[in-house]
């Protein structure tokens, strides 16, 4: 399945529209501040436009992960090509871009986190283009780590986001915005030189052979690299299990664990929450956070099938941490946003757990989890967001009885907070149950998700203890005249709302899109089924 | 007989004499013509354009000349147009120096300096000769040390230039010494015949190992490696910065030129080199692993001291050395592949470097001050100077997609398929360590305020023009880097290595 548009492939204009969004908006004159917003809005739209074309053009049945035909909307084209002459060998790199399961999902939360993110952050009026254009770049950037199939390409848009991200928490964030954001920048670019350092062991130790010429061309090629048979012998990660091959899967683990942020990585993550502005927050907790788990399952898991196997109890430990620490630390904050923030590392820890369940039940869960966390998320940074807004202020214990005053602010924040903890007939309650299930089919880590399951009861107690503090009770004198959420929020809370809604009473508009992809995924970690893909120059 | 070979063997050294020719005429018209800044900086640009169009025709050329005194081959050729590039730059940088403008009435000596500098960069990049070697690094370093005190009437210009001499003396006499005693022990002074009896005869351990520390003082020096580096802020945050941008770049790839040249003729074993398909060392030392040691101690102390400066010359002086410690890596493992990712380091770095310093200059034009807080808000204040300052910083960083990533990619990745894992593991920890303070750059340009009401910067189409010729090589080969991986490739070629 391919789709065209003026001879261009749908994935490369969804990638870089934004892109060609952020040079109009460069070009406006610095006050045109209405035609910046609308040109995001615009732009953002096309993108989830885009996205539903996507959705509704996406064959099920493939599967994808490591073949070639089973990738969807392919776009193959040669970026670099070095002919080799002596002692170097041919240098290609691709331009590759095809989205399978795992990624469709990521594609469709990015357009529409990015484009609920412009109309969040409609209220900003400091330096509007620079806030704008840095938007729009990170929107290219996160797209563009779903849609890449090349690993050099997926290292290009994944540090791509870096910059953007800096200047977006650090020049429009809270008090504390140059220390978020310099923590932020670091910790992400410190894990993501050990994940090139893996990428060029990688490199150096795949090759394929070009069916023209006979030659052999080493290769950033994603599907080559998750094909044993195109490991050189004697190269640095040939073989199975070797020490070699351990240190690499760590090196990739160190950086993704950082994105997701897994314990003890994590500590970037509140303070970065807590100082970036509302929509930055809601594309942070949405997306970003999505990149470490979707890394793992997309990079660490097919190439490193006999790591991903052995380190599945460690891996399982760590989760269980992230999951009870996190609601834990949520239960003891008294700023909303930062009691939101540690709620995400309690639910990243749900992914990481039914990724460690290796069956399909686990991988639908975490994958399912990942998309409804985006969704459930952003909301509650948005809540976060509108209250603020209002009061300037997010201590919890300074609010009280707001359902009186702000009725429907209430009804969506509401449906929020009860996703997030689980309750069934919305969105969250799916993928956490299926999470579980699939962890506790898992024998090696059954202890281990018997103990998580702590975090389902303590989530409940932060959620609605946090329910009853800002909304229940006598209302305060000083807060009585707050107005009620607004059109323009409720535009950007409702469709978010609905999704919830909907993939909680019916699951299978996602889950069928993507059990094809993850089902082959568990067949290659746990039986080692390969696919031969020949690979065309 | 022999003076003919002589005069046949000139043709290819055109390019020289070419320098040389310029360098006499500058000096002429300084003294006996009222031209003065215009006319001085338009025939050194002239004569350099000369010379790289004469440099042009020796592409691919092969030859020894004077009797083995300098060769002609591709990697001579590559840093010969490296140099001459950055002459050009850095004669166009100087019309816009501030500084400058107040000694306008000695322009002559400096532009004739410049060219002269150039000129032992070229012999420094091809000597073959141990004594050549050293003639071409004192032409160097002697024009430097009056290039740096160059505007005398600022006392940290003097000072820095007294620095330099003292440090460069010590340095050349200590080099002095390791020739010295190879000599003795080896009986010539021609790199391949020196190899040739290293690699018959054996020699002891001691002497040579006291030789190869010698003579890595003085490269050393040359390149700015920690230990020998302690000149270095000094005499970049003294010299104008024009100077200071010329030391940092042309004067450093020489140093790496001589360097590798050095070694790959002298310390590796040519026969057993060929049989095994990579460079085999060949003295009793483990030279590879000290020089690993040095290029750990080279970016770990550059990259931790930039931390603590306010002056941006100053802070970008201790970032250089930091570079010239990850250019180290690619020399460390010694491959062909780790020399081609010196060179495209070095390309890259050209840019993005001076692309940096240039920044500074403009800044420091306008303001007359270097210091970080200067840089406050202008973000706000000179949109197009921040920005062309965070690209290059991001570019220093490694951080795609700008060209200084696909240095650095190079760089690791040579490191890499040489197995020396933990250099790499070092070097890209380094820089992480090193974004901390381009960012705080960055930080002051964007995330604060001006203090005061400080005048918007506007630059001068000239300056657009510059920045723009650095800052598009910047991005561009960060997204489309084919031809300098291809031109480094072509260009590791040296005469005598099989």
């Amino acid at each position: 399945m391919t789709i065209q548009i003026l001879g261009l492939g749908i994935l490369s204009w969804i990638t870089f529209i934004p892109l060609l969004g952020m040079v109009a908006v460069l070009c406006m004159p610095k006050h045109a501040h209405v035609a910046m917003k609308w040109t995001a809005a615009v732009v953002t739209l096309v993108q989830v436009i885009l996205a539903a074309v996507i959705y509704f053009n996406f064959n099920p049945t493939l599967s994808g992960i490591n073949t070639l035909d089973g990738m969807q909307f392919v776009e193959r084209l040669t970026w670099i090509d070095l002919q080799s002459n002596t002692s170097f060998g041919r240098i290609h790199i691709e331009y590759f871009l095809g989205i399978d399961g795992l990624s469709m999902p990521m594609v469709l939360l990015t357009a529409l986190i990015s484009f609920i993110a412009v109309f969040a952050s409609w209220n900003i009026d400091k330096a509007l283009k620079g806030y704008i254009a840095m938007l729009l770049l990170l929107d290219t950037g996160m797209m563009g780590v779903f849609v890449a199939l090349d690993f050099f390409l997926f290292y290009v848009f994944w540090e791509v986001m870096l910059l953007p991200m800096y200047f977006l928490i650090g020049i429009w964030g809270g008090p504390r915005r140059e220390y978020a954001a310099i923590k932020f920048f670091l910790y992400t670019l410190a894990g993501s030189v050990l994940m090139l350092l893996a990428m060029l062991a990688l490199y150096f130790s795949v090759v394929v052979v070009d069916p023209a010429t006979g030659e052999k061309i080493h290769t950033f090629n994603m599907l080559a690299m998750m094909n044993p048979a195109n490991y050189e012998p004697n190269s640095l990660l040939a073989g199975i299990g070797t020490t070699m091959r351990a240190i690499a899967y760590l090196a990739l683990f160190i950086g993704f664990a950082i994105k997701v942020p897994i314990f003890p990585f994590h500590t970037w993550l509140p303070d970065a929450h807590v100082e970036a502005p509302t929509a930055i927050s809601v594309i942070l907790a949405g997306v970003l956070l999505k990149m470490g788990t979707y890394g793992l399952l997309r990079i660490s898991y097919p190439m490193f099938p006999e790591m991903a196997q052995q380190y599945v109890v460690p891996l399982a430990i760590l989760a269980a941490i992230n999951i009870i620490y996190g609601a834990l630390c949520a239960m003891a904050q008294r700023d909303f946003k930062k009691l939101i923030a540690y709620s995400s590392i309690s639910h990243m820890g749900i992914v990481l757990l039914g990724m460690c369940a290796l069956n399909s039940q686990g991988m639908v869960g975490a994958v399912l989890q990942m998309f409804n966390h985006g969704t459930i998320t952003a909301m509650l940074f948005l809540i976060v967001g509108v209250l603020y807004d209002r009061a300037h202020i997010r201590d919890l214990d300074a609010f009280g009885g707001l359902a009186l005053t702000m009725p429907k602010y209430t009804g969506v924040t509401t449906v929020a907070f009860f996703a997030a903890l689980g309750l069934p007939g919305l969105s969250g309650f799916i993928s956490e149950a299926f999470s579980f299930l699939g962890a506790f089919q898992n024998e090696s880590i059954r202890l281990i998700t018997i103990i998580s399951t702590v975090g389902i009861i303590l989530t409940a107690a932060y959620m609605l203890w946090t329910l009853q503090r800002v909304f229940l009770g006598h209302p305060h004198e000083k807060w009585r005249s707050l107005p009620d959420v607004s059109p323009r929020e409720l535009f950007t809370l409702v469709p978010l709302a609905v999704i919830v809604i909907v993939l909680g009473i019916y699951p299978s508009l996602m889950i069928n899109f993507m059990a094809s992809s993850l089902n082959h995924l568990v067949d290659i970690v746990v039986r080692g089924s390969i696919h031969t893909t020949v690979l065309q120059f | 007989m022999v003076t003919e070979t002589i005069l046949q063997q000139l043709v290819l050294f055109v390019p020289e004499l070419i320098l040389t020719g310029t360098f006499c005429l500058i000096l002429l018209t300084g003294a006996f013509t009222k031209l003065r800044d215009y006319g001085t900086s338009t025939l050194t640009l002239i004569g350099s354009i000369a010379a790289f169009i004469s440099v042009l025709p020796t592409i691919g050329v092969q030859k020894s000349l004077f009797a083995g005194m300098i060769a002609i081959d591709s990697f001579a050729v590559f840093f010969k147009l490296f140099s001459l590039v950055c002459l050009i730059g850095i004669t166009l940088f100087s019309l816009h120096a501030g500084e400058l403008k107040l000694v306008r009435t000695r322009s002559a000596e400096y532009y004739a300096l410049l060219v002269a500098m150039t000129l032992g960069m070229f012999l420094m990049a091809s000597a073959t000769h141990l004594l050549m070697m050293v003639l071409a690094m004192e032409l160097t370093s002697l024009s430097a040390y009056v290039l740096a005190g160059y505007t005398k009437e600022a006392a940290d210009s003097s000072e820095a230039s007294l620095k330099y001499i003292l440090y460069g003396a010590v340095a050349s006499g200590l080099l002095l010494y390791g020739i010295s005693i190879l000599y003795g022990l080896t009986g010539s002074l021609h790199y391949t015949t020196i190899n040739h009896v290293l690699a018959v005869e054996p020699l002891s351990r001691v002497p040579l190992a006291l030789v190869f520390v010698l003579l890595l003082v003085g490269f050393g020096f040359k390149i700015s490696a920690v230990p020998f580096h302690s000149w270095t802020p000094d005499v970049y945050e003294g010299a104008p910065i024009t100077i200071t941008t010329f030391l940092s770049v042309a004067s450093k790839a020489a140093g790496f030129a001589m360097l590798i040249r050095f070694f790959k003729l002298v310390c590796v074993n040519p026969v057993a080199s060929v049989e095994a398909g990579y460079s085999i060392p060949l003295l009793p030392i483990d030279w590879q692993l000290l020089l690993a040691v040095l290029a750990v101690l080279t970016m770990t102390v550059g990259n931790l001291v930039a931390l603590w400066q306010e002056n941006l010359k100053r802070l970008l002086a201790y970032s250089s050395i930091a570079h010239a410690g990850y250019m180290l890596i690619g020399v460390v493992s010694f491959t062909d592949k780790g020399i081609a990712s010196v060179l495209v380091y070095l390309v890259v770095y050209l840019f993005m470097n001076m692309g940096a310093f240039l920044v500074v200059m403009v800044v420091a034009n306008k303001t007359g001050s270097e210091d970080i807080r200067t840089y406050r808000g202008l973000g706000s204040r000179s949109p197009f100077l921040a920005i062309a300052m965070t690209v290059f910083l991001i570019s220093l960083t490694g951080i795609p997609p700008t060209a200084g990533f696909i240095g650095k990619l190079y760089l690791f990745a040579a490191a890499l398929d040489a197995q020396w894992y933990w250099l790499a593991f070092l070097g890209v920890l380094n820089s992480v360590l090193a974004l901390y303070y381009y960012v705080r750059i960055i930080r002051n340009m964007f995330l604060r305020e001006s203090e005061s009401a400080v005048p918007n910067i506007s630059l001068t189409s000239g300056e657009v023009l510059l920045l723009g010729a650095l800052l598009v090589p910047t991005l561009v080969f960060g997204i489309f880097f084919s031809p300098i991986v291809e031109i480094a490739q072509k260009s590791i070629v040296m005469l005598g290595v099989p």
